[in-house]
């Protein structure tokens, strides 16, 4: 069922350590198998109170008024909890990074933007207690035109999801709508192409379907600190979040996670431990707030769907001169992680292949639905289902056999890809040769001599000569240069008002190898790349939180 | 009405890491009066197994048996830093911030071993199982237990080491997309063969044969799980699972595993796996990270072979029979293409 194919570049490698390479069990498979292996949710304290969400039955409405009257009375509520009771109640989750606008909040006062948004929060004696409550909790909607569709949700007039991107699209750099690959001239080499194959490919919506689901439960400590047991994949992130949503020192935090039931990238968003920890707070006991099965598969935030179009254009001999992608991202109703994994799959484009002409225009769009996460692949699963699928139509416009026409265009060491740096530590030519002599299928005589080591270069390594680079989807309004716009406080982002005209001068684009991060030694004699020199500390006073990952505050400056 | 074999191929290659950089990791390694070690990490182990590798690469860089580290993670009090287990970015980034801590504990182990044995340090080496003697002359030895134990009880020195992985920030520019985006890439390559019921629209897979190229197999099992793991959840994707299965339209959205649509035990297919190790220069011990890239060859190699076997195209995901059977009807008929038999390709032209 596997075997080890230690032929393929042997002289690349020391086989002969002490413990790596060796199928040494688990440190932690005897509590796993035995059952006990502690989860946050084995924390169960004494008199733990149990969380529960009000949320939106509409797709898209203001909210006119919530009346809490009769839940407080219910049995067993100890308290409820409105947006105004959320110390900092607007986030973006990559503002850690200062990347993105704040968007979200923890309980929206104002209006809903996906069925499910949660509105107020119930803490109760039990769960079933809070779920009753949860009934009883009366607001007053109205309901407002929605959008779900990406391509409905770009066209002029169309809903708007959320104000802090009035236009459906989040904004990259301040400067445009999407996010742009230029690389030589696509639309010079179709006309010069034999043969245009296009296709429009859909990535569906998927749940990350751990077993264990989201969340967290949180208590205060001694010395006036509070304990969050969590089961996030990011036990700092979530720190962060929850520290900047308090407006608390993080040292007043204690996070302990580590051992997780599944998480396939569902467990980044931080959802939890900040209502966890606030219903703390709020009561002075132990609090619990985490999904059932219905939440985590439709509140949830789960992979996002993508749309993707491809145009190629390929010469008589099978070689791809030209591709060109138009992709829209479903966000949902809130950013999260998807502006973030766009550039990922923009840096991915065209795919494993070296073809002289790329362009791709990609686009965050924000619709009516669950905010989209994080997955398994995020950024790069969706559009790899579409290349390769494409790749499959394209073999077949030219004449040849899938793996054939895989190997010819394969990128090999020292070509030059379409995000302008050098390719190395190829392989993807001997995975298509090994799984052919596999499957029996019969490959040319150059499929089978090629590799990625020697082919590559030359020719390969030039930049094109020339690119054609466009101002479409340019937009004004945002501060130019910054992902962020500094200084966003408690109260709503709002674009500034800034003529692109008038934006900071644009520095001059550094050159590849003031941006390459130093290859570190390889191994055992491994030094550490030299750290970054950090910016200097900005003259912020209005940021949340302690745990600001500062030195990640190049992308401010385009 | 007929069954329809046929193939489907897709290859892939996958970004290590969240892919513009920017991401630290950090360790502490430190060693207890008897020569034990723990690392203190803040990382996440989400079944992949992080605790477990990073034990492996502290336990071959410290040069002392993996029986003698334990990794304690995930307390915010004690471990230091991690951005996170996510964007395969465990084995990577983590992993090479503990060798940098386990070197520098390991240098003042050998420091107090080479005082305890009247040599220099760069004179001696360790042999894996708890020793350290002098390169070319393995008598005159000491156990790390001993050099440990001499360290904090004679000399006074601590045997620890603090270690960081961060590969800077790249910039993006707007115009171009110019970026650094990634150090490091793992490939694979998938042949999925798919049965085809031109009556019902369903599609089984029969079998996988793949190929990844995976960086330093670091645990040939940890590899394996992630491999068959992943090409199932791939498989998944590929013809069962959606949160919106009429989507952009939110109805029918499932709650629950009766609705929410994977394949059962009987459903999978045997998965043929060959690992290719080309070493990440900058990878601990040369490895890269498997985790998520092994899921994505499966949905296109699987559309591709529905495509063989009855000639439909599906490009929206997943690949429901009731597509397959529109697909079938608005060609009139199944429409079988065996672009890939085990002969010679029977290509269009």
């Amino acid at each position: 069922m596997i075997e080890f194919r230690k032929e393929f570049f042997a002289n690349e490698r020391d086989d002969n350590l002490n413990e790596i390479g060796k199928p040494t069990r688990r440190q932690d498979i005897l509590g796993h198998v035995t059952g006990r292996s502690p989860y946050f949710d084995d924390h169960l304290f004494e008199g733990l109170l149990h969380i529960r969400c009000v949320r939106s039955p509409h797709h898209h409405a203001r909210i006119r008024r919530i009346d809490v009257s009769a839940a407080e009375k219910m049995p067993g509520v100890v308290r409820v909890l409105l947006g105004k009771d959320v110390p900092l109640n607007l986030n973006t989750l990559l503002s850690l990074l200062d990347f993105g606008l704040d968007d979200e909040p923890v309980l929206s006062t104002t209006k809903v933007a996906y069925k499910g948004e949660p509105v107020a929060a119930i803490i109760a004696e039990s769960e079933a207690q809070a779920r009753a409550a949860v009934l009883a909790v009366k607001v007053d909607w109205e309901v407002l035109p929605h959008v779900l569709d990406v391509e409905d949700a770009v066209k002029p007039g169309a809903p708007v999801v959320c104000d802090v991107y009035p236009s459906n699209k989040f904004i990259y750099h301040g400067k445009f709508d999407h996010q742009k690959l230029r690389y030589g001239d696509v639309e010079d080499a179709f006309a010069r192409a034999d043969h245009i194959v296009e296709g429009r490919y859909q990535m569906s919506p998927i749940e990350q379907a751990p077993m264990e689901t989201c969340g967290a439960i949180a208590a205060p400590e001694v010395n006036d600190r509070f304990v969050c047991f969590t089961s996030t994949q990011g036990l700092f992130f979530s720190l962060g979040t929850a520290a900047k949503l308090l407006t608390m020192p993080s040292s007043r935090l204690h996070f302990v996670g580590g051992t997780v039931g599944g998480g396939f990238g569902g467990k980044v968003d931080s959802m939890h431990e900040p209502l966890a920890i606030l219903g703390a707070m709020l009561t002075g006991r132990p609090c619990k707030y985490a999904w059932d099965r219905e939440e985590e598969m439709q509140v949830g935030a789960p992979r996002g769907a993508e749309r993707w179009y491809i145009k190629d254009g390929i010469a008589r001999d099978g070689r791809i001169l030209a591709r060109k992608f138009t992709g829209y991202f479903d966000s949902g109703a809130y950013t999260r992680l998807s502006s973030y994994a766009i550039i990922k799959g923009v840096g991915h484009l065209p795919g494993p292949y070296t073809i002289p002409n790329v362009y791709a225009d990609v686009f965050c769009v924000y619709t009516n639905r669950t905010p989209a996460t994080a997955m398994r692949g995020f950024g790069i699963t969706g559009v790899d289902f579409a290349i390769e699928a494409h790749m499959d139509k394209g073999a077949e416009m030219a004449g040849l056999n899938p793996i054939d026409f895989r190997i010819l265009n394969s990128y090999r060491d020292g070509d030059m890809k379409a995000h302008r740096r050098l390719a190395k530590n190829c392989a993807l030519v001997e995975c298509c040769q090994v799984v052919a002599e596999k499957g029996g299928v019969v490959l040319t005589q150059a499929s089978r001599a090629a590799t990625s080591l020697l082919d590559g270069g030359g020719e390969r390594a030039r930049l094109p000569s020339r690119t054609a680079t466009d101002q479409n989807g340019i937009v004004s309004g945002f501060k130019g240069g910054n992902y962020a716009k500094k200084g966003g406080g408690a109260s709503a982002p709002q674009p500034v008002a800034l003529p692109i005209a008038a934006s900071a001068p644009t520095p001059a684009y550094p050159s590849p190898a003031s941006v390459r991060p130093a290859a570190p030694t390889y191994q055992p004699a491994a030094t550490p790349p030299p750290a970054p020199q950090p910016p200097a500390p900005a003259a912020d006073t209005a940021r949340h939180g302690a745990l600001r990952f500062s030195s990640l505050s190049g992308f401010r400056r385009r | 009405m007929a069954m329809h074999r046929g193939r489907g191929f897709a290859s892939i290659n996958y970004p290590i890491g969240m892919n513009l950089g920017g991401d630290p990791s950090q360790a502490l390694v430190h060693s207890n009066p008897d020569g034990k070690f723990t690392v203190a990490l803040s990382s996440i182990d989400l079944g992949q197994g992080m605790k477990s590798v990073t034990r492996q690469i502290a336990a071959e860089t410290l040069g002392i048996p993996v029986a003698d580290v334990y990794v304690d993670t995930a307390d915010s009090d004690t471990g230091p830093h991690c951005m996170g287990s996510f964007a395969s970015r465990g084995t990577h980034r983590v992993g090479n911030a503990v060798i940098q801590a386990a070197q520098e504990a390991r240098a003042v182990m050998l420091e107090a071993a080479a005082e305890e044995l009247e040599v220099d340090a760069t004179d001696l080496v360790t042999d894996g199982r708890g020793n350290i003697h002098v390169k070319g002359a393995s008598s005159r030895s000491i156990t790390t237990m001993a050099a440990c134990q001499a360290a904090q009880f004679k000399q006074g020195r601590t045997v620890s080491g603090r270690g960081i992985f961060l590969i800077p920030l790249s910039e993006v520019d707007p115009e171009t997309g110019e970026m650094t985006p990634v150090s490091c890439f793992a490939h694979a390559a998938m042949l999925v063969e798919v049965e085809v019921d031109d009556e019902t629209g369903e599609v089984s897979v029969l079998d996988m044969q793949s190929a990844y190229e995976v960086g330093r197999a670091l645990n040939p099992r940890l590899v394996e799980q992630q491999l068959v793991g992943g090409a199932w959840m791939g498989m998944s994707h590929a013809l069962w699972e959606t949160t919106e299965p009429y989507y952009p339209d939110r109805s029918h959205g499932p709650v629950d595993f009766n609705n929410y649509l994977m394949p059962g035990p009987g459903d999978l297919a045997p998965h043929h796996i060959s690992v290719l190790e080309r070493p990440a220069p900058d990878g601990p011990f040369g490895g890269k990270g498997p985790g998520e890239m092994c899921a994505n060859p499966v949905l296109p190699a699987v559309a591709n072979a529905v495509y063989d076997a009855v000639g439909v195209r599906i490009d929206e995901l997943p690949i429901t029979p009731e597509k397959v059977l529109r697909g079938i009807r608005a060609n009139g008929g199944a429409r079988p293409k065996m672009r890939l038999t085990r002969t010679q390709f029977t290509g269009a032209r």
